[in-house]
């Protein structure tokens, strides 16, 4: 296997792409966390 | 397409950010993981007919139970099936099937769900979303291997994070889109299925296509192999999926794993009634659904900081932690009751649902170190057939000994008593079972001209 062989766009790895990737997974997980411990709070009312 | 699929087109170019791999492996599993929400459809589809209410020809809890069952079962069969086509097409390709699978399967069972044909919603959900549930769970764990040789624990533990995190996101989600789209004629549950359905296809076919696999020899920079020791867990050998379970150490890890999710997937399933019943009058309805937030969260933080301690102390060493200390946090549940503490209740189940998480999490690069890592999705996918025993074994124990104890006139708060030695005992059986652990006999490794890993040709036997 020789690197001819890998496609152009995976060297596209710079911050910015990084920052992106971790944002889209990220923020959906931290607004499902805080809505969780919203509700998880009645418990300690 | 087949070409853009291959595992050939995924090999990553010098320079490549391998923390690039993670997001790619929580899209993934950030879907999945709504498997563990799917109970916040069980009221409305109850109403499908009546819609206010249930009236006669709606589905029962007892038949829509089944959903979640045949999905739970499949994810394990197909993961044990499909494990070695895994491993040989890569993650893209695999991904790529997982996320139609999942995708698909929240169509059909939509349109099961609006025809009223409960075996369409087996077939959708169930069977075919399930096939992407088995995928989809083992599809990162080769390719984060591979990356992270250095934090093997930490770097499965954050896909498999993402797959208790799912049910965080999935729950409000779905409460919100099923209120958007109810209407007088509808529960809402058909056009929220189809819009998940659509969402967590594009989702996981983003990370589908973001794979990349390491070029052949590639290391961490810096980063220089263990060397072997005898009597060190830690191989640089590779054994073949269909040798590894001929092996003691499979089996071993398969009652490792099967016994430390059976304590903890029965107390999830039962989590609401049974704090409402050991602390009558003192925990509402409101409360006890927080009770159960709170253990979705302790369930996915375990999954990341077990399986990343695990990289530090020896996956040995940290099943070790979760059977000893569960089976003392078990043991003291019922004192819990006795005494009338809830935080010291809450607190004991917080802390056995971490290490339900930690158990799942920390179990790939377990498997890693003892059969190396060339196959260790396959030999993954065969290990959760575990999963599915641990998914009838968990809540059975739980509810039907309960069951047993009021039957014979037990009070409701000391009803659980007895199901909480009978945990503690099982995570002292698999206390044993993992201290008898070891490494895995030269005779079972694939044979080849060298070791370690991806460098490896075979060579006639």
């Amino acid at each position: 296997m020789t690197t001819a062989n890998t496609e152009s766009g995976s060297h596209a790895t710079g911050g910015v792409t990084l920052f992106f990737a971790w944002v889209a997974v990220g923020v959906p997980l931290l607004w499902g966390v805080v809505e969780t411990l919203r509700k998880a709070m009645a418990l300690f009312h | 397409m087949a070409a853009l699929l291959s595992k050939e087109r995924t090999i990553a170019k010098p320079g490549f950010n391998r923390w690039l791999i993670p997001p790619c492996a929580l899209a993934t599993h950030l879907c999945i993981g709504q498997a563990y929400a799917l109970s916040v459809f069980n009221l409305p589809l109850t109403k499908q007919l009546g819609i206010s209410h249930s009236i006669a020809g709606d589905w029962k809890l007892t038949e829509l139970g089944w959903i979640f069952t045949i999905a739970i079962f499949v994810l394990g069969t197909s993961a044990a099936l499909f494990g070695k086509w895994v491993q040989a097409v890569g993650p893209r390709k695999s991904g790529f099937v997982a996320a139609l699978c999942w995708g698909i399967g929240f169509l059909v069972g939509a349109l099961g769900i609006k025809t009223h044909q409960l075996w369409l919603v087996y077939l959708g959900y169930g069977v075919i979303g399930g096939c992407g549930l088995g995928i989809g769970y083992i599809t990162p764990v080769s390719t984060l291997i591979s990356w992270f040789p250095d934090r093997r624990g930490m770097s499965t533990g954050m896909a498999i994070m993402g797959f208790g995190g799912g049910a965080l996101i999935a729950s409000p989600l779905s409460d919100f889109l099923m209120k958007h789209f109810a209407s007088a004629t509808s529960t809402g549950v058909v056009a929220t299925w189809v819009v998940l359905g659509l969402v967590y296809l594009v989702f996981m076919m983003g990370g589908a296509f973001g794979y990349r696999v390491p070029a052949e020899g590639w290391k961490p920079a810096g980063w220089v192999p263990p060397p072997e020791k005898a009597k060190t867990l830690i191989t640089q050998h590779n054994v073949t999926p269909g040798e590894a379970i001929k092996t003691p150490q499979f089996w071993l890890l398969w009652v490792v794993l099967c016994f430390n999710v059976t304590a903890g997937i029965g107390v999830l399933g039962q989590a609401s009634a049974m704090i409402q019943e050991m602390f009558k009058d003192r925990i509402t309805p409101s409360a006890a659904a927080g009770f159960v937030g709170l253990l979705s969260i302790f369930n996915m933080a375990g999954r990341f900081s077990w399986a990343s301690l695990s990289d530090k102390i020896g996956r040995k060493a940290t099943y070790m932690c979760f059977f000893a200390i569960g089976t003392a946090m078990y043991a003291l549940v019922p004192l819990t009751g006795k005494v009338g503490s809830v935080a010291l209740f809450v607190a004991c189940f917080c802390v056995i649902i971490s290490m339900y998480g930690g158990g799942f999490a920390t179990v790939p690069a377990y498997l890693a170190d003892v059969f190396g890592t060339k196959y260790v999705s396959a030999v993954h996918g065969r290990l959760l057939t575990a999963w599915s025993a641990a998914g009838v074994l968990g809540p059975v124990l739980v509810n039907y000994i309960r069951q047993f104890q009021i039957d014979h006139g037990i009070p409701k708060n000391q009803a659980y008593n007895i199901t909480m030695y009978i945990m503690a005992v099982l995570l002292v059986v698999g206390f044993f079972a993992n201290l008898a652990v070891k490494p895995v006999k030269e005779r079972y490794y694939e044979r080849t001209a060298g070791i370690g890993g991806r460098a490896e040709h075979r060579v006639p036997a």
